[in-house]
């Protein structure tokens, strides 16, 4: 037992960091730049039924101490991550999250059954959290009933644990939770990101072309701490946490709300080295805090 | 190969209105090609986040120094800006695919049209074509004399034409109303500006080979967050090309305009 290692189920993690989904593609492009396999997990980029072209641009815009996008689910469809994203990520030693995403119970179904079959898919990641999609993701992710059908169904066909990444922007995320829980979910990834704007200086309009987009980076920290916290009191399933996480510290804060593990998004778009940063990071932060290994410190916010 | 490189400032300058020459030194350097680009870091802090995308100027392999040209307009040009010779700057570089210097024929000559901000890319361009021995022709539009700048640099490697918006310097207009007044001779164009003049050029020249540099918003500059998509043309079998890993540069008729 290394002393980063974090046991989660169907995830046998080196250590607790992991890319986020969306902020690292399939991959390919960080894997030219370091070794994969010195992370925890990767979560890939959303998958869906069919291709997607996601939303005109601009899609990004940045903001104090973060950023909004409205990428919109942009992917190449399941057959092809299937075919050819996920059998790159092979080759190194990571298991990887897949991040599914869909408009029906059906195309959730569909997504689930089949990239699950992956050889290194470990777990799945639903994506009912998503901001920018019109209709579909977001009414699974606002509605306790809803969500807790959809984690039902997809846990009826999925070979590996299904975990469920919340929204915050609903009113009282613990219901939310609970709900996914209730339904049998193996665990809860959380936040995506809340739902902004930003308005151009001379027109008055917004910048990106979708309207609104999806607020995420260090300014959102605050937000996700919290809601970690509250989550991890009223649920019995291990958290993934994120939002904002540039540091070890941050993934210390994390720990200490709730999270086993936790991801990290934006930052990788300011730092690509990041992730190994601060997993090398990690165990002088544990000395500093007496801590011999890393799950010592889960929850210890509410002791 | 990208890296990323704390580069050390060897000169910065303003050389025209809140246009700016910075000079950096690194090993990086070794690996750029005329077209590249370089993602900078402005700040240590979240403020501002995102790094900015900058095309390469010029580049000087064996002093291992590279040169941008930018305009300090927002936030974080204005703080780059600001960077005193010997103060590090963090780049992510080089990115993307550079200009195809051997699209242009042996003992030919090229064309380059920029347009503002996108006259930068084009020097280093020139002086690649021109070790080539390729003759060059430069026609660049800006939007006032005040903003101009590399035109004795320009001159010494081939013909220079300027066309400002309000007239102040060289014609009046736009770059295509100079282009149909100079008619120029050439075998292949090369071009770099504001959307609306690669609008323009894209139909200017339909029988000849050209190659156009964009602009988009980037996340992560290195073709993993899907921010800096184009939509491309049936001409090609791609829906979708991205600005910072595919491109900046596309041959015309691939990006719909
Ligand atoms: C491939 C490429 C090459 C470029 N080369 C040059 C160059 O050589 N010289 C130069 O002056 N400019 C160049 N630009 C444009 C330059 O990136 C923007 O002017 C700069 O990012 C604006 O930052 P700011 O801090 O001044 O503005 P802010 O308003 O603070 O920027 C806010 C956000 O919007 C983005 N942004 C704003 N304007 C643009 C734009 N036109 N294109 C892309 N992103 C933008 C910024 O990167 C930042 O994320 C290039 C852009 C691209 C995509
Ligand atoms: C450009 C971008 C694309 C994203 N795409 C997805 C996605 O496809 N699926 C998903 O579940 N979350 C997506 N997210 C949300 C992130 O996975 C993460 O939940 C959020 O950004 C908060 O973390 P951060 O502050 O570290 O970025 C995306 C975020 C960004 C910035
Ligand atoms: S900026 Fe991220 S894909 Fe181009």
């Amino acid at each position: 037992m290394s002393r980063l290692s974090i046991q989660l189920p169907g995830l046998d993690l080196k250590n607790p960091i992991m890319p986020a989904s969306g902020c690292f593609g399939f991959g390919k492009e960080f894997g030219n730049l370091y070794d994969l396999s010195k992370l925890g997990a990767i979560m890939i980029k959303a998958t869906t039924v069919e291709t997607r072209l996601g939303n005109p641009t601009p899609r990004v815009a940045e903001t104090a101490a973060g950023m909004l996008n409205a990428i919109g689910l942009q992917n190449p469809g399941l057959e092809k991550v299937m075919n050819s994203e996920l059998p790159y990520l092979e080759r190194f030693d990571v298991p990887i999250i897949a991040n599914v995403a869909g408009t029906t119970t059906e195309d959730y179904v569909e997504v689930s059954e089949k990239i699950s079959t992956a050889p290194n898919v470990k777990a799945l990641e639903l994506n009912i959290s998503c901001p920018n999609v019109k209709h579909g993701g977001i009414t699974f992710g606002t509605d306790p009933v809803i969500a807790r059908e959809l984690v039902e169904a997809v846990k009826k066909v999925s070979k590996v644990p299904v975990y469920v990444k919340l929204s915050p922007n609903v009113t009282d995320i613990v219901e939310i939770a609970k709900a996914v829980e209730a339904g049998g979910a193996d665990g809860i990834t959380m936040i995506n990101t809340l739902v902004g704007m930003r308005l151009d200086e001379r027109t008055g309009k917004p910048v990106i072309a979708n309207g609104t987009g999806g607020l995420s980076g260090p300014a959102v920290k605050p937000v996700a701490i919290r809601m970690v916290y509250e989550v991890y009191k009223a649920v019995n399933i291990p958290i993934i946490g994120m939002g904002g996480v540039t540091n070890a510290q941050d993934v210390i804060d994390f720990m200490s709300a709730g999270a086993s593990a936790v991801a990290v998004g934006t930052a990788n778009f300011v730092d690509p080295f990041v992730c190994p940063n601060i997993i090398e990071e990690l165990p002088a932060k544990l000395e500093k805090l007496g801590v011999k290994r890393i799950n010592e410190i889960i929850g210890r916010s509410h002791l | 190969m990208i890296q990323q490189e704390r580069m050390i400032v060897v000169r910065q300058s303003e050389i025209a209105h809140h246009i700016f020459e910075l000079t950096l030194q690194g090993k990086i350097v070794q690996d750029m090609n005329p077209g590249q680009f370089v993602h900078i870091r402005v700040s240590d802090s979240f403020e501002p986040l995102l790094r900015r995308p900058i095309s390469i100027a010029n580049i000087n392999k064996e002093a291992n120094e590279a040169t941008v040209i930018y305009r300090a307009e927002g936030r974080g040009t204005q703080i780059l800006s600001q960077k005193q010779v010997g103060d590090e700057v963090d780049v992510l570089g080089p990115l993307g695919n550079g200009f195809p210097v051997e699209a242009a024929p042996e003992g030919g000559t090229a064309l380059l049209v920029g347009g503002g901000i996108g006259v930068p890319p084009l020097y280093e361009l020139s002086q690649a074509l021109n070790a080539r021995g390729i003759r060059t022709i430069h026609v660049f539009g800006f939007a006032t004399e005040d903003v101009c700048f590399y035109e004795d640099e320009f001159s010494t490697l081939g013909d220079t034409h300027f066309v400002t918006v309000d007239g102040t310097k060289g014609t009046k207009g736009f770059v295509t109303d100079l282009l149909d007044e100079l008619k120029p001779e050439f075998d292949v164009f090369y071009a770099c500006g504001p959307l609306p003049m690669l609008r323009a050029l894209e139909g200017f020249y339909p029988e000849k080979k050209g190659y156009l540099s964009f602009e988009e918003r980037m996340g992560c500059g290195i073709g993993a967050c899907f921010a800096c998509i184009c939509k491309t043309t049936d001409q090609t079998e791609k829906d979708y090309v991205k600005v910072c890993s595919d491109g900046p540069v596309f041959p015309k008729g691939v990006v719909e305009l």
